[in-house]
């Protein structure tokens, strides 16, 4: 088996890694010693173009180009703000990130802001994670007491301010500009685009928004080189990737992975999921976090080609919609025999409907539509032109909102449908009676997939 | 707004000084965490609460009252010392959440939403805490409760109980 290389965990499980101390010690803070001391902005942006490093929130959007849009007229603050809102279910590698290492992240807070000229950042962690926030924020004052935030860093003249917002308690805060917004004191209701937050971000100033994991990974690439970085993974998914894992699996929990795994490998080897739970067997994957399609056992493990499906980008994403999935923020969810397709996509559906910020008609209407008819089926009161009737409200809300987050409501219904249809009739067809146990329903239902 | 909502002179402080994080005249972007600062100190946030954050930041007191009725995290009408927040979500209802979230609620005679008699506890359903790998899970304040079962709710509750 080969051995996976780590490039932001490898001292996760260090006594004390968490303290400035012995963060250093293991090599944290070389990174902003030598761009801060031995490199221009310019030269630590091209590093990062040079990585292929690509955005770990979710859209997968490359980090330097992202980095490169960013206006710079004179006169006028630039600031970068840190995603750290992390709320899709199934997505908890930032949470993992930000407890364990809360260093590695200010040191790429650092770098990363060098390298676009803010002399303010912020990270903005949802409010849920308090405790987190504290770590962060005793993690900084550490760095500023050794002299590598505030005034003249490390005697070269930067100056960098760096702040901890706590949210409110939103996942559409999770969209760059609806957490903009919330920064700004506001209701996190996304913006439209253009102009895009590099151009008018926060204050209406010019702004970069990385996630946790894609700052994370800036000291790695400073001490390492782009190009060495880019060595790194398959094709455009270049690096390594925190995977978060859930459900039916034996070993959950965050994983760093080599772009490039084998979906296959990643479920069954020891050295990562190690299988299904004893006695049952993989029924249905969520590769990227709840918003991303549903795929089949068979689909998961294969692409449409039929070759293994890697954890990549390119190879999650191979065939587009219809049979295949995407990466998204690596929020893994594991599904065994057991699990209801149609109650686990009224569940999803029920959190979008909650999320939905109401400023979209399609998505504010629609994701209300679809849990109502979801909740009937799955309460055994579905009446057989449901199912269409779900696939034309996903189809109406699907791209006809000013964010995402109408598509994110609208994939897991319309791949839930393509590809476990038969349970979806079963419910029409065998009215689930509200007292019956999940168990028998399940039995009965696996004479459908068998 | 009442002479009876005011921070403490400690809390006072760190209001001014996060006011000061933000640029001049951006003093708006302290609202979030003006409000959780208020939220830990009154309970939950009232009329009055809102009113006197408002005066705090120089805003109307719409601008506060939107806010606050957009993010689920702030309470808005009273509750128990202990506000027990469970996961609803997929992942945790897939570790067996509901069945666990079933006997919490037994378990104090309440449904979401409501405070036991001796306004202990208040139970709120959440969507998603991030902590799907280490369901099912609740938050208490600002502590995460991971892995829960039957037995390890009883025990929680019951020194939470004792503590009191």
């Amino acid at each position: 088996m080969a051995e996976q290389i780590k490039i932001l965990t490898p001292h996760a499980n260090v006594p004390g890694i968490e303290t400035f101390e012995v963060y250093k010690k293991n090599g944290g803070y070389a990174g902003v010693e030598k761009a801060l001391k031995s490199m221009s902005p310019e030269d630590v942006v091209e590093e990062v173009k040079k990585s292929g490093v690509r955005g770990r929130g979710g859209a997968g959007f490359p980090m330097g180009m992202k980095w490169g849009f960013l206006a710079k007229p004179e006169g006028v603050p630039r600031y970068l703000v840190c995603n750290g809102d992390e709320s899709e279910p199934g997505t908890f590698k930032d949470h993992y990130l930000m407890m364990k290492i809360p260093h590695l992240l200010i040191e790429g807070m650092i770098i990363s802001s060098f390298a676009l000229g803010a002399n303010k950042s912020f990270i903005y962690v949802r409010g849920e994670l308090m405790y987190v926030i504290n770590i962060l924020e005793k993690a900084i004052a550490e760095a500023k007491a050794a002299g590598y935030l505030g005034k003249n860093i490390l005697g070269t003249g930067y100056d960098l301010e760096l702040i901890v917002q706590p949210g409110g308690g939103a996942y559409i805060c999770g969209e760059e500009t609806a957490l903009l917004e919330s920064l700004e004191g506001n209701r996190g209701n996304p913006r439209n685009k253009p102009p895009f937050p590099a151009v008018k971000g926060l204050y209406q100033c010019p702004t970069v928004v990385n996630n946790v994991e894609s700052i994370s990974t800036t000291p790695w690439i400073i001490m390492n080189g782009g190009e060495e970085y880019a060595k790194i993974g398959v094709g455009r998914s270049t690096g390594t990737k925190l995977i978060s894992a859930s459900g039916h699996v034996k070993n959950p929990g965050v994983y760093e992975i080599e772009l490039g795994l084998s979906v296959e490998e990643f479920i069954y080897s020891d050295q990562y999921l190690g299988g299904i739970r004893d006695g049952h067997e993989l029924k249905a994957v969520v590769a990227g976090g709840s918003s991303v399609p549903i795929l089949p056992k068979e689909l998961i493990l294969k692409t449409a080609a039929g070759e293994p499906r890697l954890m990549s980008y390119e190879s999650l994403a191979d065939g587009g919609f219809q049979t295949g999935t995407m990466l998204g923020s690596g929020g893994f969810i594991a599904m065994d025999e057991t699990t209801c397709i149609v109650r686990n996509t009224w569940n999803f559906t029920r959190f979008y409907r909650h999320e939905s910020c109401g400023q979209c008609s399609p998505c504010r209407e629609g994701t209300g539509w679809m849990e109502k008819v979801l909740h009937r089926l799955e309460h055994g009161k579905g009446r057989a032109e449901d199912i269409d009737l779900l696939v034309d409200v996903a189809k109406k809300i699907e791209g006809n909102t000013i964010c995402p987050l109408g598509d994110a409501a609208a994939w897991p219904v319309g791949s839930a449908i393509r590809h476990f249809r038969d349970e979806f009739e079963w419910h029409v067809k065998y009215p689930r009676e509200s007292s019956q146990p999940d168990a028998v329903y399940m039995g009965q239902l696996s004479t459908v997939n068998a | 707004m009442t002479e009876t909502v005011a921070f403490t002179p400690e809390r006072l402080e760190k209001v001014k000084e996060i006011i000061a994080r933000y640029p001049e005249g951006k003093q708006k972007s302290a609202l979030l965490p003006i409000l959780h600062l208020a939220q830990a100190q009154f309970g939950w946030l009232s009329e009055e609460t809102m009113e006197y954050v408002a005066s705090l930041l120089d805003l109307q007191a719409v601008e506060v009252f939107e806010v606050a009725t957009f993010y689920t995290m702030f309470h808005l009408e009273p509750v128990g010392k202990h506000v027990i927040e469970y996961c609803r979500t997929g992942p945790c209802v897939n570790m067996g959440g509901e069945k666990v979230f079933a006997h919490l609620k037994d378990k104090l005679g309440v449904e979401v939403g409501q405070t036991t008699d001796d306004g202990l506890f208040t139970v709120k359903e959440v969507e998603c805490l991030a902590a799907c790998g280490w369901g099912p899970c609740f938050q208490i304040r600002e502590k995460y409760y991971m892995h829960l079962n039957d037995q390890k709710v009883d025990e929680i509750i019951d020194d939470l109980r004792k503590a009191n």
